[in-house]
């Protein structure tokens, strides 16, 4: 697959002076801005728009000088736009952040393989070194593999806790400590549209955080594209004509952030600047204070789901470590550990052409597939 | 009749042959002139072969929000939307920005 830019229309004839860009009065307009429905043109929007992003990074203090940063880079629109601007910003205002472009390889044929094709053009084009981790080598499970074990309505939820982890420990083994991603102001409205929906009260006060470190974790994370919107991030990466995949994931992407999205596109063609006014929202919601959650009696045991159990050494605090992996997690086993062990042990619902009334049969089956005589 | 260049960007191109690119001819339904409007009737009566794509092309007899039109790189919002009047060698791209970034 290769890369075809998008037709140059050829140029206009006459241009009205209500035509006219409201920034320079000059050019013709292109663009209606979402955010406050100014015209501007082609030049002046690219100028808004990358000093807006720099105004971001400024005001929320994201880089520090020296640091080595990673950019989550799927092929993606999004990450595709951010390692073009975080270069070109950096280069312009001297930020003296050192990019690494960073590609998770969950191991879906005919979708990720091709958008990682992008990625390896992207770091040509943009001359960047990249660092692909696989689910393989992680986990030793690829999501194909999951898929075909515990089905597609789950996969979503094994590719998410297995990408967050992933995106963690591919920057670790590069000795990077912060990690950027491309979400954009429409994904922080969706999400935090999802969390009201959903009633989940805990992440609706984290999910607008531009910034996140857990207590304990080397690794931080942000989204300087907070407060761009997604409508803009296309036209931008359509007028630089920037190369990116663009192909939905091959297994149902996730129902419901499905549905919160085209309730959102539905209110944003009645009113564009909702996005941002939903995100202002979320940010501005205060929750009262929790009341001190009461300790576990001091000879608790936590029985796990295969029924071994476990003495918990501390409390339950920000900042307790997998037993396992080692990783970050708020029980004594990480949630990636717990869907690993499932499929190890089978549990997942698999189809009755390959035999799994044992116990641990596909971890067995995947170990004698690699035996060789 | 009128001589257009339409491109199908951002994924959209999966339902119409995998073909970003396409040269139309497109007939005028009533006079000579031709709107963006009746493009896009011509888009979805010849060029969508599988009915069940419609819907991810159009909804509500407009195009489907989250799908951005651009006329001659001109959002069409500001060229007065279906009602704008094609000529010759117009480029009229719609870009999908609903799959994954």
């Amino acid at each position: 697959m290769s890369f075809t830019p998008p037709s140059d229309p050829r140029k206009p004839k006459n241009v009205k002076v209500s035509q006219l860009c409201e920034l320079c009065h000059a050019r013709k307009a292109l663009i209606k801005r979402p955010k406050n429905l100014q015209k501007v043109c082609k030049l002046c929007f690219f100028h808004v728009f990358e000093t807006e992003i720099h105004n971001t990074i400024v005001c929320n203090k994201l880089f520090e000088n020296g640091e080595k940063v990673a950019v989550g880079a799927s092929g993606g629109k999004d990450s595709t736009v951010l390692a073009y601007l975080l270069k070109l910003l950096n280069e312009r205002h001297g930020y003296g952040i050192e990019i690494v472009l960073l590609s998770i390889d969950e191991g879906i044929v005919g979708y990720r393989d091709d958008s990682l094709a992008t990625v390896k053009r992207n770091k040509e084009q943009y001359n960047l070194p990249l660092a692909i981790v696989s689910y393989r080598e992680l986990y030793d499970w690829t999501m194909d593999e999951i898929v075909a074990c515990a089905g597609v309505r789950n996969s979503c939820t094994y590719c998410g806790v297995f990408r967050r982890q992933a995106l963690d420990r591919g920057a670790a083994k590069l000795g990077i400590k912060h990690v950027v991603t491309g979400h954009n102001a429409d994904d922080m409205a969706e999400t935090v549209l999802m969390n009201i929906l959903r009633g989940d009260v805990a992440r609706l006060e984290k999910s607008t955080a531009i910034m996140t470190q857990s207590s304990g974790s080397p690794i931080k994370r942000s989204k300087p594209f907070k407060y761009a919107y997604q409508k803009e991030i296309v036209l931008y990466a359509h007028y630089k004509k920037l190369d990116y995949f663009s192909t939905e994931c091959t297994y149902a992407p996730e129902a419901f952030r499905g549905t919160a999205r085209e309730l959102m596109k539905n209110l944003e063609a009645l009113r564009p600047s909702c996005i941002i006014d939903i995100i202002y929202s979320g940010e501005s919601l205060r929750l009262r204070p929790k009341k001190a959650k009461r300790a576990p009696p001091v000879n608790h045991i936590e029985i796990r789901s295969d029924g071994s159990v476990s003495l918990p050494p501390q409390g339950f605090v920000d900042g307790n470590r997998c037993e396992r992996c080692g990783y970050l997690s708020s029980n004594t086993i990480c949630k990636a550990c717990m869907l690993l062990e499932g499929l190890q042990q089978n549990r997942a619902k698999m189809s009755i052409d390959h035999d799994t009334s044992v116990n641990g049969a596909a971890r067995l089956t995947r170990t004698l597939e690699k035996l060789t005589f | 009749m009128v001589n257009v260049k339409v491109e199908f960007l951002g994924g959209l191109d999966v339902i119409f042959e995998k073909q970003r690119t396409h040269k139309l001819s497109v007939p005028s339904k009533d006079g000579d002139e031709v709107s963006v409007g009746t493009l896009i009737d011509y888009i979805v009566e010849n060029m969508i072969k599988n009915t069940s794509d419609k819907d991810v092309f159009i909804e509500n007899n407009t195009v489907r929000p989250g799908i951005l039109t651009l006329i001659n790189d001109t959002d069409w919002e500001l060229e007065g939307e279906k009602d704008y009047i094609l000529e010759d060698g117009d480029i009229v791209s719609f870009t999908s920005t609903l799959h994954g970034g």
